[in-house]
């Protein structure tokens, strides 16, 4: 199963009042199951439009994506996709963000002590259970993100994509939901797609992470395998000689290779 | 295949841990006389609540006392207009009997109100079946929302008893075409707080409904409703503060019993008393039909 999720010379062009922009050319990127990829580049550099097309939510211009052998036409919820800013529905509790997606997916074909089962199980994966009955209102935003990765992770998905997961919250927060995150994974042995800016995020969390050259027309620039022992110790690693080497790796693909052109601040 | 497997048993570690919480036992209080009530908890909160009470209620008080004392001056210095006084006599001489029926043209000024409420709710309850269910269409589909752009523009700010001529053509009878009059004046701020709701639902949800892959209903139970129900609401308050404001000057033109024609009554009677106490009555139940539905909203909002 080396080719688990087959992403093949993916285009993505997008009409604009001022013409066609090219946000992604030739995107080409195998993975295989139980693998943790980060995608990384520049803001614009369009990390969260790969990661919609492999959500399903744009359709690429050219090229073809496949999950498990088939294509991938459309969102579907085979793919659990967490939002940047959660996205909850504020007028449904935490369970009931949770229990709408396990409706849809098992509700022809399970109970409905099993769906709320179901619903429970993801919240207890994500420390929750005690809030099932709030609304997103009522927590703070890094529950609200781990409400979101309960709702994704309770439709059992092939494959798991983050947009930026952490982006919102404080570092303190940040790094206790990373920690959580390096739990799930190695607990339900998922597939993740990560975007993220954060180049210790990435290597700390990732199998590989997938470097992307600045856009228009971004395509991938380096592929680094992090070869880092798994469990990982965010202390430990901070004196860890080749954690740094790693880090240092994306570092200079970010801000020698891809500088900035200075006036896209 | 998946690729994510749940732990169940960490959902039975969390139920256990639940129960295994104890309660240290009580210390007894030491017995002593009783705490007077205002020094006990809940009665410093009964007098912090009453003192809150007291100064919200202070500025309003002052406000009525001026604008009584204002009328009363007022009255003083014409030789028509009756002041408070007399208009309370007369108020408390009409309320003491506000159900009798002597034929439809004397009947109590409770009949008179209940009449215009019927012909507001029936009015407005159309207006509300009909322009929900389209302000949902043309706010979902912008080829409806174009072709209606221009309808609504121009009948929109036409006045409400324009439209009266047209309806008693129409229905030939005066009870229809002034309930007729109330739904076409209120449909209005309905449809299009509808309309601008359903265009305004946040892309993330859309995006959520999209990746979970809903069916078109429980997008529309789920997602739709529950992120337009503000805006309706407030469509709902706006149209029925025109019902009602649309009902009086309907009701004088028609006749009939209804608290607009109960006016134009006592001023053929110049019983000016009756004018004041109705202007009164207007404004106090349109005040009430809006902190009703307002008290609705609030109960319907989920933030």
């Amino acid at each position: 199963m080396h080719h688990y999720l087959q992403i093949e010379n993916a285009s993505m062009v997008f009409d604009t009042k001022n013409g066609k922009f090219t946000a992604l050319a030739g995107i080409d990127l195998h993975m295989r199951q139980g693998e943790f990829v980060s995608l990384i580049g520049h803001s614009g550099c369009g990390k969260s439009t790969l990661l919609n097309l492999v959500a399903g939510l744009n359709e690429p211009t050219e090229g073809v994506l496949l999950l498990a052998e088939k294509e991938i036409k459309g969102p579907g919820p085979e793919r659990g996709v967490v939002f940047q800013n959660h996205s909850l529905l504020p007028w449904l509790s935490c369970y009931g963000n949770v229990h709408l997606a396990v409706e849809r997916v098992f509700g022809a074909s399970e109970s409905k002590r099993r769906l709320r089962e179901r619903a429970m199980a993801a919240l207890e994966l994500v420390g929750l259970a005690h809030a099932a009955h709030k609304h997103p209102h009522e927590i703070s935003g890094g529950m609200k993100q781990r409400v979101g990765i309960a709702r994704a992770l309770a439709m059992e998905p092939k494959v798991l994509l983050l947009d930026e997961p952490f982006g919102a919250l404080d570092a303190l927060t940040r790094a206790s939901l990373q920690d959580e995150l390096m739990r799930i994974v190695r607990d339900t042995a998922a597939t993740v797609i990560m975007v993220t800016h954060d180049v210790d995020e990435a290597v700390l969390l990732s199998d590989r992470i997938v470097m992307l050259t600045n856009g228009p027309a971004a395509t991938i620039g380096e592929i680094l395998e992090v070869d880092l022992p798994r469990p990982r110790d965010r202390l430990q690693l901070a004196e860890d000689p080749g954690y740094h080497h790693l880090r240092s790796q994306v570092l200079a693909f970010l801000y020698q290779k891809q500088r900035r052109p200075a006036k896209a601040a | 295949m998946s690729a994510v497997t749940f732990h169940e048993d960490r959902l039975d570690t969390v139920m256990k841990r639940a129960d295994t919480h104890t309660i240290p036992p009580a210390e007894a209080p030491p017995r002593s006389r009783p705490t007077p009530f205002f020094e006990t908890e809940r009665g410093r909160a009964w007098l912090a609540g009453a003192g809150g009470l007291l100064r919200a209620a202070v500025p309003p008080g002052i406000g009525l006392a001026l604008f009584v004392l204002l009328w009363h001056l007022v009255a003083a210095s014409s030789d028509g207009l009756p002041g408070p006084a007399p208009t309370w006599e007369a108020a408390k001489a009409l309320f003491a009997d506000p159900f009798y029926d002597n034929g439809p043209n004397d009947m109590g000024i409770g009949w008179n109100i209940l009449h215009s409420l019927y012909r507001v709710g029936v009015g407005f309850g159309l207006a509300a079946l009909v322009g929900i269910p389209a302000g949902f269409l043309l706010g979902r589909f912008a080829f409806l929302s174009g072709m209606a752009a221009p309808i609504i523009s121009l009948l929109r700010p036409v006045s409400p008893l324009a439209w009266l001529p047209i309806g008693l053509m129409v229905f030939q009878v005066a009870e229809p075409a002034s309930i007729f009059v109330i739904f076409i004046s209120s449909i209005w701020p309905i449809i299009l707080n509808t309309a601008a709701g359903v265009a305004r639902v946040p892309q993330d949800y859309m995006n959520v409904a999209r990746v979970l892959n809903l069916s078109e209903w429980k997008i529309f139970t789920r997602i739709l409703f529950p992120s337009v129900l503000p805006h309706l609401m407030t469509g709902i308050r706006l149209s029925i503060g025109v019902a009602w404001l649309v009902i009086v000057a309907a009701e004088m033109l028609t006749g009939g019993v209804g608290i607009g024609f109960w006016v134009w009554d006592e001023w053929n009677n110049l019983n000016v008393e009756h004018i004041l106490i109705a202007i009164f009555i207007v404004g106090i139940v349109g005040l009430l039909l809006e902190q009703t539905l307002m008290w609705v909203a609030k109960r319907f909002s989920y933030a």
